[in-house]
């Protein structure tokens, strides 16, 4: 029942128009940006500031991925939740000062997207996001199963430590510097990524693979420094999540997760460089603010997507 | 008691039942995935919510209108069937010919609204669904006992797929069904209404689901998140086998229910992570699946 050729495609899902010429819109956004971030603790309760950082650093990773590469993972929480349960183990039970801590859980990250892309990439396009949410499922299966992780009750009490032996990170006020501090470096990286040589040729291959290969790029070995690049930066944000939130749980390694961060990513525009930041403090913000509504905030999420999908390209709503 | 391999045989024949059972349900949903893969190119994330809805369904019906098992295992499929064609007509339709990752996400959110709608009004915990009187008890088989209603559900499921395999594979009607999956257009020039073929190709995926939703009931509770773990396992299952082929899928599904019901046996920790372990080994070893014609 398969076809012998795949479906001509028409359009990639992250179709960007490519702009030229010195863009000025781009740098005032991100001021704007760090200026709304810096002042944000004042009105908004800070833990949850942290806590959307660490998801828009982890919707950015997978936007990599997918806006710039065109590979959808659906099994990013593995990386988020792996080196958010490493980074706890390595801070409580190993007593790492919280950079080596986060340094750890992001080697980890890295390690399994390096495993996970390489057998991944072996596919294309549907095959991909099932090998990708397969293998998530894998190993939420040994976080459930394995000691360390402390099974349906995570690591808890996690604790916060000091940064470089210099700043006591118990402070609400130097957390929330740190885990800025974080996100940007994390955001700015992404962004150098995207406008380097490397990030081209990723462009290139996810508008026409073929042709790509044609003109002597080695594409696996690309997608897979991308996969693993992605995988690192879930790291980074899985890690700090940990730190800030100093907890790690099953939450974080299940499937949903995957699921939630491909939402964050959609919601704000795949492949646009703020709006994956943008779509995680909407995510973040409902399941805060309509916790008490209980299931319906799956039930919203899932008519999110179907909505996405529907308005952008059934053939009535005219583009 | 005979010991195999230092394992009493009852326990080994025991798992290896469960394991078919498992199996039925994997080549079941997997035969569905690839009936609806290879006509609509759409991966069907719903495909476990679909499942699912069938338990409810059959529940349903026993608790309100009290239609028995028998019943349902007809009706609930053709109900679940007919949402699914409803989602077809309305909204699966205008994404055949985009990136197949659109009919990824858009399946993936109606699963989680048909399962957050579920656990909204029914709660997590599982409903319990009574066997039918007919198939309650077992037979003595001399080394091993065997529940009749699980040799049913074995039995009923290869019946399926094999009735599956020999519609498409060897009737008038599948034929026009491979035939547009090759070429919708040039079918449609035939004067064959292709555009209704795919809605009731849905249907009857989706169908599939429920079917297998209802003799899942009495053997697992009936519970809202019942079908989304299930389909992860199925879509390891679809990328070992591949979707090239029927007989691949109903061949790949039974196997592993086996080779995970033996691990229950010799490496219980392993069991629930063996298929996707096989996959990468698949993955590593031939690319494009077992029975796959392309990498």
């Amino acid at each position: 029942m398969e076809r012998a050729d795949p479906a001509p495609v028409a359009t990639s899902i992250t179709a960007v128009p490519v702009t030229s010429g010195r863009d000025w819109s781009e740098p005032i956004a991100f001021l704007l940006m760090v200026a709304a971030l810096v002042i944000a603790p004042v009105y908004v309760y800070p833990l949850f500031v942290m806590q959307a950082l660490c998801f828009a650093l982890f919707a950015c990773a997978f936007n990599l991925l997918i806006g710039y590469g065109g590979l959808l993972s659906f099994g990013h929480a593995l990386y988020f939740g792996w080196a958010s349960y490493l980074a706890a183990h390595a801070a409580k039970v190993w007593g790492f000062p919280p950079e080596l801590a986060i340094l750890t859980g992001t080697l980890t990250a890295a390690g399994l997207g390096l495993i996970a892309g390489s057998l991944a990439i072996r596919r294309q396009g549907i095959y991909f996001a099932m090998i990708t949410l397969a293998l998530a499922q894998m190993m939420y299966f040994f976080a459930l199963q394995a000691k360390f992780t402390g099974g349906e009750d995570g690591i808890q009490a996690v604790p916060r430590g000091t940064l470089f032996g210099l700043v006591d990170l118990n402070d609400p006020m130097n957390m929330y510097v740190t885990v800025l501090a974080i996100f940007l470096a994390g955001f700015l990286l992404i962004h150098r990524i995207i406008h380097s040589p490397f990030g081209e040729v990723l462009k290139a291959i996810r508008e026409n693979e073929s042709r790509a290969i044609s003109l002597g790029y080695k594409t696996e070995r690309y997608k897979l420094v991308a996969f693993v690049l992605s995988a690192a930066l879930a790291g980074v944000a899985g890690s700090t999540k940990a730190i800030v939130l100093q907890i790690a749980s099953l939450t974080d390694v299940n499937w949903p997760m995957s699921g939630e961060v491909v939402l964050m990513a959609l919601v704000g525009g795949l492949g646009t460089v703020f709006g994956p930041v943008v779509g995680a403090f909407i995510i973040i913000a409902m399941q805060t603010y309509l916790a008490q509504v209980g299931q319906w905030v799956t039930v919203i999420q899932g008519a999110i997507f179907v909505l996405w999908i529907t308005v952008t390209h059934c053939p009535t709503c005219a583009r | 008691m005979v010991d195999i391999f230092g394992i009493p045989s009852t326990a080994l024949f025991g798992q290896l039942l469960i394991g078919l059972i498992n199996g039925s349900f994997y080549a079941l949903l997997s035969l569905g995935l690839a009936v609806i893969f290879g006509m609509l190119n759409i991966i069907n994330f719903t495909h476990g919510a679909q499942y699912m809805m069938g338990a409810f369904a059959a529940f349903l019906l026993l608790q309100y209108t009290g239609l028995g098992y028998w019943l349902a295992l007809i009706v609930a499929p053709i109900l679940v069937g007919i949402v699914g064609m409803i989602i077809e007509r309305t909204m699966l339709q205008w994404l055949y010919k985009l990136d197949h990752l659109y009919g990824l996400l858009l399946t993936f959110g109606l699963a989680l609204i048909i399962e957050g709608l579920a656990r909204n009004y029914y709660g997590s915990a599982g409903l319990p669904y009574q066997m039918p009187e007919a198939l309650v008890g077992g037979y003595d088989l001399g080394f091993m006992r065997l529940p009749i209603y699980r040799a049913w559900v074995i039995a009923a499921s290869l019946m399926v797929c094999l009735a599956t395999w020999f519609v498409i594979e060897r009737t008038k009607l599948g034929s026009y069904l491979r035939a547009a999956t090759e070429n919708p257009t040039l079918v449609s020039a035939f004067g064959i209404d292709v555009p209704r073929m795919i809605t009731l190709t849905y249907g009857f995926g989706v169908g599939l689901a429920a079917f297998a939703g209802v003799m899942a009931a009495p053997i697992y509770n009936v519970s809202p998140q019942m079908g989304s773990e299930l389909i992860i396992v199925v879509f390891a299952v679809v990328v070992i086998g591949g979707m090239g082929s029927i007989l691949g899928a109903v061949v790949t599904g039974f196997g592993l229910g086996v080779i995970e019901g033996l691990t229950k046996v010799f490496f219980p920790e392993a069991s629930n992570t063996v298929i996707f372990v096989i996959m990468a080994i698949v993955l590593l070893v031939r690319p494009a699946g077992l029975f796959g014609r392309r990498p």
